[in-house]
């Protein structure tokens, strides 16, 4: 017994076991995230979905990912092989490296440093290597497609979704995430979407800027994790899943598994940016370190959920109307925004 | 309108019609669905649903007009003559079976469901049922065989029907024997002219057990 806990003393050993602690999480959200959307959609669509595996198909996630651990690799014979197999973890690990940063609770939080939010940014880019070298290496023109629309969509969303994250950097003086989220402790009026902690002249001065800012981050998240209605990367009926076609079997998963963890990851982050993170919405009440993991979940949940609902009430966008949206719309409401929410800061 | 006001306007546009949207979906969502769970749940078929074909067996007379009436011949039957002496029953609206239906089989995967075959049928024993669920792995299972006679009653069916046919080709020999005798005999005695009518008159009467339905005289 005393071995054990000395082995779990180490600091290398509970290095490893809390940065585990994000991909138990990632794991268990991903099953029930896919249970979730699955019945979403079908409500939408006055359907039932899964009914038969369990009480009203709960178990039905668990299946999935049965037959796909079961399923045959296939790597095609003309595909660049090493870049092929490479691609699926790259995605991944982009995304995982992200939840790093990510404060779960006013206890945990996996490397509390100073450059938070520009970690995050950073190492979120990496998908879209990912992406692009799955793309290229599968050797199909369709993969190439939708690898190419990948690239050219979260790059130029990245923009938008970049200056929306200085305006609030701007507002908090700070790029640490767990800094950004005690900022807002104290209940709901003190959250960066009311306007913050400020004196109300200046509350009511940031408040509709902050309101811009939160919709141009919410498009640009939804557009950089590839979700309906941006979803020309994987565009089915046209592309046949883009960049994944030729996947199969855990690679495929893998890459399905980035993409729900990643939609957290961008709730996760409005969250943390405008609806105070961990921070409970009653102030003092109901808030602990169990509590404001419980918190932190449920707002990005709710955020997971909006994200899906989106998906099922809008079409598809043109790749014109896509880089209208970005460059022409998005862009220069977040310049405007940072201008207006400098002047407010230094007056 | 300038470019500054479509520009202003399109993006009203757009957060309107996408929230407008969002309200319908929303609502959709948490109204009540439509789905029927269809192993566990049917639905009601209408009355007159035209799907698998059922055959009374008890009721058949044999008449084979299903099988005429039939477009793509789904239906064979095999029919056989019962002697008179055999009694096949009645049907349940009070008809007497004569005929031995040794094979009825209907072949459902080429059933086309038109429903010609049932309105033909005298003793209604031919009617579409509602049942739609009848798959198989083999397609040699879709041929229904509704004739319930075993192979061996097929066989002792057979042999009556053959020994009656001896027998009344026998008889038949023997009353045109009979025929040919009495009519030597006519030839040979110079009868008195007014009772010559009669005398032709016997063998046609002797002639008429033959026919199925009076039993024979002799015997």
């Amino acid at each position: 017994m005393e071995n054990i806990l000395a082995f779990l003393n180490e600091p290398a050993v509970t290095m490893v076991l809390l940065a585990l602690i994000p991909l138990v999480f990632i794991l268990v959200y991903a099953l029930v995230t896919i249970y979730f959307e699955m019945k979403v959609a079908a409500h939408i669509q006055n359907r039932l979905a899964y009914m038969e595996t369990g009480w009203h198909g709960v178990i039905q996630p668990i299946a999935d990912m049965l037959k796909l651990l079961q399923k045959e690799d296939i790597i095609p014979t003309d595909a660049d092989k090493f870049l092929f197999i490479l691609a699926p973890y790259l995605v991944f690990i982009g995304t995982y490296a992200s939840f790093a940063v990510m404060p779960f609770s006013s206890g945990f939080i996996g490397s509390n440093i100073d450059l938070g939010i520009f970690y995050l940014v950073a190492a979120s880019s990496l998908v879209v290597v990912g992406l692009l070298m799955a793309g290229w290496a599968s050797n199909n023109k369709w993969s190439m497609f939708g690898a190419l629309r990948s690239a050219a969509q979260i790059v130029s969303y990245e923009i938008p979704g970049v200056l929306a994250i200085l305006g609030v950097v701007m507002v908090f003086g700070t790029m640490n995430m767990q800094t950004m989220t005690q900022m807002q402790d104290g209940g709901i009026q003190n959250w960066l979407i009311i306007g913050g902690n400020f004196p109300l002249g200046q509350k009511l001065a940031l408040f509709p800027f902050m309101f811009i800012l939160f919709i141009i981050y919410l498009l640009s998240s939804m557009a950089e994790v590839n979700r309906t209605p941006f979803d020309l990367p994987e565009a089915e009926s046209e592309l046949v899943q883009g960049y994944n076609t030729e996947y199969s079997g855990m690679k495929f998963a893998i890459f399905y598994l980035a993409e729900y963890a990643n939609l957290f990851l961008v709730s996760a982050i409005v969250v943390v940016m405008f609806f105070g993170g961990w921070t409970s919405p009653f102030g003092s009440f109901m808030s602990g370190t169990v509590w404001s993991a419980f918190w932190f979940v449920l707002k990005g949940m709710s955020f997971v959920f909006l994200n899906i609902w989106l998906r099922w009430t809008l079409p598809r966008l043109r790749v014109d109307q896509l880089m209208y949206v970005s460059w022409k719309v998005l862009t220069p409401f977040a310049l405007f925004c940072i201008i207006a929410i400098g002047f407010i800061m230094v007056i | 309108m300038t470019a500054l006001t479509i520009y202003f306007n399109d993006i009203y546009r757009a957060i309107s019609s996408a929230l407008i949207g969002m309200r319908i979906t929303i609502r959709q969502m948490v109204s009540p669905t439509v789905t029927l769970q269809y192993p566990h749940e049917k639905k009601q078929m209408p009355d007159r649903v035209r799907n698998r074909l059922y055959m009374n067996y008890d009721d058949c007379i044999g008449c084979e007009l299903c099988a005429k009436a039939c477009p793509v011949d789904c239906i064979e039957i095999e029919v056989m003559k019962a002697p008179p002496t055999e009694t096949l029953g009645e049907t349940s609206t009070g008809q007497k079976k004569r005929i031995y239906v040794t094979k009825f089989d209907i072949d459902i995967a080429k059933c086309c469901y038109c429903g010609l075959c049932v309105f033909p049928c005298p003793t209604e024993c031919l009617k579409m049922t509602d049942v739609y669920e009848f798959s198989e792995y083999d397609r040699n299972n879709l041929i229904y065989n509704f004739g319930t006679m075993s192979a061996v009653e097929v066989e002792t069916a057979k042999l009556k029907v053959k020994q009656y046919d001896e027998e009344q080709t026998a008889k038949k020999a023997a009353a045109a024997a009979q025929a040919a005798a009495a009519k030597a005999a006519a030839a040979a005695q110079p009868a008195p002219v007014p009772e010559i009518p009669a005398a032709p008159v016997t063998p046609a009467q002797s002639e008429q057990p033959k026919g199925p339905d009076t039993p024979p005289t002799q015997q």
